[in-house]
């Protein structure tokens, strides 16, 4: 499946809908149904990682300067990042598209 | 072929062993459980290389088949009423997944009162979750339609599991002659189960993926699909049954039909007794005749339209009773029939043999002879009641 699964016409579907590729989640973003996203505060950021461990979805990633910040493709907005910080340094805002 | 006398639960126990089937789950319950008992010493004799699974319920039973199924093997169960209720989410996800699974259902009354006699109120309740339905009269037809159902189930262009419907003791625990067939020709009938797809590390796939809405139509259309077209496949099998065995099926039965102005319609054993009303009748010289499905899912909708068309009246005979519903499951489907092909056709929906009831012959002489008349309370009349 590597399409948009709006594409797939009924015959065009595997028997018994089997997904015969591995590794395909990748091609679908998950995020679409967020409606808070998390908001990282780098000035109480330590690094220290709490959030990318606590993350259901493995959204939380670090970035090139080792900061923690979400990927919206896949970030659900949970809220399990802020809720772990040790530091408050994520805060839930409203997610505006 | 040699004719032998036993008792049909055996008989099926040796199709399934005829079929080389090589993974069984089930639990037992009455009246089926003969057949798995059978298939338990078949195995443990060392006569059947087969893994039998010894299961804590009918939900387990069907739960193991499909992941035996999903393995690549090919599966065996069997259950009645409450067991089949047991494994009622299953039925939809064996079929969803296309795992071409058979299981014999020994029809019996569902409880409360508690029952373990035969009705079919067990396979109407599951009559909508996409197997492929086959139902048998005796002994033979029993042991053939086991050997058909693999055939059935695991072609390509069907892959569908599939209900072999026998009726509670008044089949299975009654001793008849049977023929088996040589397990050679069984097995150029019946080639080893070649999968589609398989859970094997070596080329992972998934199966049971969530559908999304933008999916989940798309995914059931083309199940629809599946089983629809399943009903040429099923035709060819039992031609081919025929060619190879010598014994011809198909998919509606008839007797006595030709130039019959009137007919009884009915499933299971309950037709050996309408035959030997219309044998008197026909005596009398009513020209009266009989019309029992073979295969019940998927619906021989245009094969019955054709015969419908030349009869003015229909006796509909059911063995469930529908709670609360418009009209019996059996009924409802000809009803539609006969109006989205304006048929004209006298409809009766009658009732009867429920939770193992016996029904004499002369109530269809009876039933045949005073047509129904609807009193604006019932749409059926339920043969026997008492009040």
């Amino acid at each position: 499946m590597a399409k948009p699964m709006e594409s797939y016409r009924w015959y065009e579907l595997n028997v018994g809908c089997v997904i015969d590729e591995p590794g395909n989640s990748i091609v679908y973003k998950t995020g679409d149904w967020r409606i808070m996203r998390p908001q990282t505060d780098y000035s109480k950021c330590t690094k220290c990682g709490l959030c990318w461990l606590f993350c259901p979805d493995n959204a939380m990633k670090p970035n090139e300067q080792g900061f923690f910040a979400p990927d919206l493709d896949y970030c659900k907005g949970c809220g399990i990042c802020a809720q772990e910080c040790k530091f408050e340094a994520i805060q839930m805002v409203e997610d505006r598209k | 072929m040699k004719r032998v006398g036993i008792e049909v639960s055996a008989a099926i126990a040796e199709a399934a062993k005829l079929a080389r089937v090589e993974v069984i789950s089930a639990y037992p319950i009455t009246p089926q459980t003969h057949i798995v008992e059978r298939l338990a010493e078949l195995v443990a004799d060392g006569e059947l290389e087969a893994v039998y699974m010894n299961v804590e319920s009918e939900h387990s039973a069907l739960s193991a088949c499909v992941g035996a199924a999903a393995a690549g093997a090919r599966t065996f169960t069997s259950t009645s009423a409450q067991g089949l209720e047991l494994m009622h989410e299953i039925l939809f996800i064996a079929s969803s997944l296309r795992l071409p699974i058979v299981m014999v259902l020994v029809n019996r009354a569902l409880s409360a009162p508690l029952s373990i006699w035969c009705d079919h109120s067990d396979v109407m309740a599951a009559r909508d979750c996409g197997w492929i339905m086959l139902f048998c009269e005796n002994g033979q037809e029993a042991v053939d339609s086991v050997i058909m159902a693999y055939r059935i189930a695991e072609d390509r262009r069907v892959l569908l599991p599939v209900m072999v419907n026998i009726d509670g003791f008044t089949l299975s625990h009654v001793i008849e002659p049977v023929e088996f067939p040589e397990q050679e020709l069984v097995d150029s009938f019946l080639p080893p189960y070649n999968p589609l797809f398989t859970l094997n590390p070596e080329r992972p796939v998934t199966m049971g993926a969530y559908g999304m809405p933008e999916i989940y139509t798309e995914a059931k259309y083309a199940q629809e699909m599946a089983i629809k077209g399943s009903k040429a496949v099923v035709k060819e099998v039992m031609e081919e049954f025929g060619r190879v065995f010598g014994r011809r099926y198909n998919i509606i039965e008839t007797y006595n039909l030709d130039g019959a102005e009137s007919a009884f319609f009915a499933l299971g054993t309950i037709n050996e007794n309408i035959k030997t009303a219309i044998d008197a009748l026909r005596e009398k010289g009513k020209n009266i005749g009989l019309i029992s499905l073979r295969l019940f899912r998927p619906f021989p909708s245009e094969e019955l339209i054709e015969i419908l068309k030349n009869l003015k009246r229909l006796m509909v005979i059911e063995r469930a009773m529908p709670q609360g519903a418009e009209n019996t499951p059996l009924f409802n489907e000809i009803s539609s029939l006969a109006f989205h092909n304006r048929l004209e056709i006298q409809l009766e929906n009658y009732i009867a043999g429920l939770g193992g009831r016996d029904v004499d012959p002369q109530e269809f002489i009876t039933i045949a002879t005073n047509p129904f008349q609807k009193d604006g309370k019932m749409n059926y009349k339920v043969i026997g009641v008492r009040g």
